[in-house]
């Protein structure tokens, strides 16, 4: 894992002085709401339903438990004891008050992190695959790399004050576990004929009240270009973006307003120029980042036989626990969706557990997943049965992982003040109506995602079935969609027709997954009967 | 007339800059002002006879300045480049680290906070257009391989 | 009627306009008739609240209710978890919100 030397850690802490400067002038009345709202939003706190809500950066998802033990402290200190797991691999608080928010920063600082370019119109936290480094499809660790993006962007000076957020993901592998193809750029590393390791541009992805899927403007930047080649699509994109329309000032309406050939063609030109200005790292640099992200010293000789005889054991091993590059090895994946529980939450004492369990096996590595949940990615499979009795104590082995009841879910009217509905009771609802496992296990991979607004945290575009709230003269309504995916199938879900009431929806889930069992045909997936067979057969059985 | 806040070592111009339309018209100007949406590289054939450009900030959550600036700097303009209209304290050093040298603000600033916020920060994750006035930015990934 | 709610500057916690002073708690929100806009000014001068504004509600049960049900969840906390609301007590607290 990286390492903060003495130059990141003095940014870190000279951010938490200009922090703790600025709420002071806050709070004495030196400068409005106005003026103070973007100051906070660049540093992650909200005004939201309840309080304020502060969102910590966990860089590409990763940390170690004496991170992960200080976010508990955190919960414990500052909140009510628990935390919300964001779909951008984060961590939100939500009571935190304004006046503790500057020792809340040191004490994170004193772990190596920050809640830096967690909001406002600049670049986030940048998100990256949950297995990296240990999945056997990859190129290479995408976290060096990200790594590198995050350092520069954080304060780029030219681009704190963009149109709109702006988000990146970085992946390495034909499979996409962080939907890169929706995010503002997504890089997909690969090689080149000559072996060489380069950057694969998407720009323009999106979700949102106009989802889109990013399209490729360049299939290989090479490592000494990333950084040239990243300012010259953001200059592009903070030059000409539209700022007359919130929504319509993602960088993917420039893309598409644009059309994609005119954009490249703008982003190489400003490309030529900004490469004349050697503003590229030295090369040592990627290479002294990549070393802090060596495989950790795996025992080659560890045995890949594992003892299934205890039945629940056995299903979590087969929905839970993925294969991992290194034999003898394995990735666990902690489940944050108990059946009935709020997606993403954990309470500071189960967020301590994970720290400890992180520690003991695997690595002291963690890894936060878009789908909200937590992975261990470097398990000794000998050491599994035991992992697993300790999760299961803690209630965190609930054997979901991709199943119907894994539900991503924004936080909703019940914390968000741009809400139109509230999106956890109905994930509640929906897991307790398929609480019955077999009942998921034969419905198979089933990515269910619930938004409580058009805003799309909750990336129900990308849902195989996408749940979306609307206000419905001011009572809660749901509408369904089918067919999205945020992976290498990437498609944008569509809408079925008139919404439903809390209830309803539930029902109009179940009739939907009826239809798929009936249809399905061979090993085929939910996504994939509705690719084939199409709208008409689920539209008639939700509204006849 | 608002006051001009410079960090130069010469006084503000003191030329009432004009607009770029009108600049272009064979005006004899050697102050201009770029509006927001405005191309600045409009200027660039003529930045050897240019003594002001001043950036306009209607909302200082408008960052186009920014790219203004520093396609300024990176042809080689080192006149006065002033940051007029929404220009706040804690937005100076993103503006000074994109060449910004002068600041003609609409609620005065106070040069004491200035001076503070420019100096907090001693080390930059990248590149921008502040390398060359005291070198002292040079990005770290620069300083960690003694470059 | 009409309420005026924000969020305190310092705790970020909801509040309800009194009359004098702003509350967390509902029950203790005055109809603010036709002068909210006025306390409202006068408020934004003295930063004690952000955000605030007025909504419409009514008292047909007794105690202010707001109509909507964004401002309703805001009285109360989050209904999934009604341990953390201001009336983790009271059973039907929830209900009422939706
Ligand atoms: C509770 C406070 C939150 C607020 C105020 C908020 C606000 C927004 C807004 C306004 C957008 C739309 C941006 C646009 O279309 O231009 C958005 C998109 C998004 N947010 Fe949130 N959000 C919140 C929480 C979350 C949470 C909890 C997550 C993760 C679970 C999240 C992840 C995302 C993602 C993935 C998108 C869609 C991708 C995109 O278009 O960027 N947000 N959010
Ligand atoms: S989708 Fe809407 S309701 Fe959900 S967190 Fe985002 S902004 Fe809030």
């Amino acid at each position: 894992m990286y390492k903060y030397d003495h130059y990141d850690q003095s940014i870190v802490d000279a951010r938490v002085a200009e922090f703790r400067d600025q709420v002071e002038r806050r709070l004495a009345g030196e400068i409005t709401e106005d003026q103070f709202k973007p100051l906070r939003l660049q540093n992650g706190l909200y005004l939201q339903l309840h309080a304020y809500m502060l969102r910590v950066a966990i860089p590409y998802g990763t940390l170690n438990s004496g991170q992960m033990k200080m976010l508990a402290h955190i919960a414990r200190t500052y909140d009510r004891d628990y935390g919300h797991f964001t779909t951008r691999q984060n961590i939100q608080y939500n009571w935190i008050q304004l006046d503790q928010t500057p020792d809340l920063l040191a004490d994170l600082a004193s772990v190596e992190m920050h809640a830096i370019q967690t909001s406002g119109n600049c670049i986030r936290n940048i998100s990256s695959d949950q297995y990296a480094g240990a999945a056997a499809d990859e190129v290479t660790d995408p976290r060096p790399w990200a790594e590198l993006l995050r350092q520069w962007s954080t304060f780029h000076p030219e681009f704190a004050h963009l149109p709109r957020k702006f988000k990146f993901a970085v992946i390495a592998s034909k499979e996409d576990r962080a939907a890169m193809r929706l995010h503002d750029i997504g890089i997909q590393l690969v090689r080149n004929d000559a072996g060489e390791l380069g950057a694969r541009f998407f720009v323009g992805g999106g979700m949102g009240r106009t989802p889109m899927i990013g399209p490729m403007v360049r299939d290989f930047v090479a490592a000494d270009d990333l950084v040239s080649y990243a300012e010259a699509c953001l200059r592009v994109y903070n030059r000409y973006g539209r700022r007359d329309n919130k929504y319509k000032a993602r960088i993917k309406i420039l893309v598409h307003e644009l059309g994609k050939d005119e954009y490249i063609r703008q982003v190489e030109a400003e490309f030529e120029h900004i490469k004349t200005l050697n503003l590229d790292p030295p090369k040592a640099e990627l290479e002294r980042i990549t070393a802090f992200f060596q495989d950790p010293d795996y025992d080659i000789l560890a045995s890949d036989d594992l003892d299934l005889c205890d039945p629940d054991f056995a299903l979590w091993v087969e929905q839970n626990v993925k294969t991992h590059k290194q034999s003898g090895y394995a990735i666990v994946t902690i489940s944050l969706k108990p059946i009935g529980g709020i997606p993403g939450d954990a309470s500071s004492a189960q967020i301590d557990i994970m720290a400890d369990l992180a520690k003991k096996y695997s690595f002291d590595e963690l890894r936060v997943t878009h789908a909200q949940n937590i992975v261990l990615p470097h398990v000794k499979k000998s050491d599994l049965y035991a992992l697993w009795q300790k999760l299961d104590e803690a209630g965190l082995a609930t054997p979901n992982l991709d199943l119907i009841s894994d539900i991503i879910a924004c936080p909703g009217l019940d914390y968000c003040s741009l809400a139109n509905a509230r999106s956890i009771p109905v994930a509640q609802k929906i897991a307790q109506r398929f609480s019955d496992i077999s009942k998921q296990k034969l419905l198979g991979e089933l990515k269910l995602k619930i938004s409580g607004c058009i805003n799309a945290c909750g990336h129900h575009h990308a849902g195989h079935i996408g749940i979306l709230g609307v206000d419905r003269k001011g009572v809660e309504n749901y509408q369904l969609s089918l067919g999205g995916s945020g992976a290498e199938d990437v498609s944008l879900a569509k809408i079925t027709g008139p919404g439903f009431d809390e209830d309803g929806i539930v029902d109009a889930v179940e009739k939907a997954t009826n239809v798929y069992l009936k249809e399905r045909e061979g090993d085929e997936r939910f996504v994939d009967t509705y690719r084939r067979v199409g709208m008409a057969p689920f539209k008639e059985a939700l509204y006849d | 007339m608002t006051d001009i806040f410079s960090l130069r070592d010469d006084s503000p111009v003191s030329e009432t800059p004009v607009s770029i339309e009108e600049f272009l018209g064979n005006s004899n100007a050697t102050a201009v002002r770029i509006e927001v949406g405005e191309d600045a590289r409009q200027l660039l054939p003529y930045l050897d006879r240019i003594a002001l450009i001043q950036v306009s900030f209607p909302a200082f959550t408008d960052g186009r300045g920014y790219s203004a600036a520093r396609i300024l700097r990176e042809a080689g303009y080192d006149g006065e480049l002033r940051a007029q209209g929404d220009v706040l304290l804690d937005q100076i050093r993103y503006m000074h680290r994109c060449g910004f040298d002068s600041f003609a603000p609409e609620k005065p600033l106070n040069a004491e906070q200035v001076d503070i916020v420019l100096k907090r920060f001693d080390a930059v994750y990248q590149a921008a257009a502040d390398q060359k006035n005291g070198g002292h930015q040079n990005p770290v990934w620069n300083l960690r391989h003694g470059n | 009627m009409k309420l005026l709610t924000g969020n305190d500057l310092k705790s970020g916690l909801v509040t309800w306009w009194t009359g004098k002073n702003w509350s967390i708690n509902i029950e203790d929100a005055i109809d603010v008739g036709e002068d909210g806009a006025a306390i409202l000014a006068a408020e934004q001068e003295a930063q004690r609240v952000n955000s605030a504004y007025i909504i419409d509600g009514d008292e047909t049960s007794g105690a202010p209710r707001p109509g909507h049900i964004k401002d309703r969840v805001r009285a109360l906390g989050p209904t999934v978890r009604p341990d953390l609301t201001l009336k983790p007590n009271d059973a039907n607290a929830i209900d009422k919100v939706v």
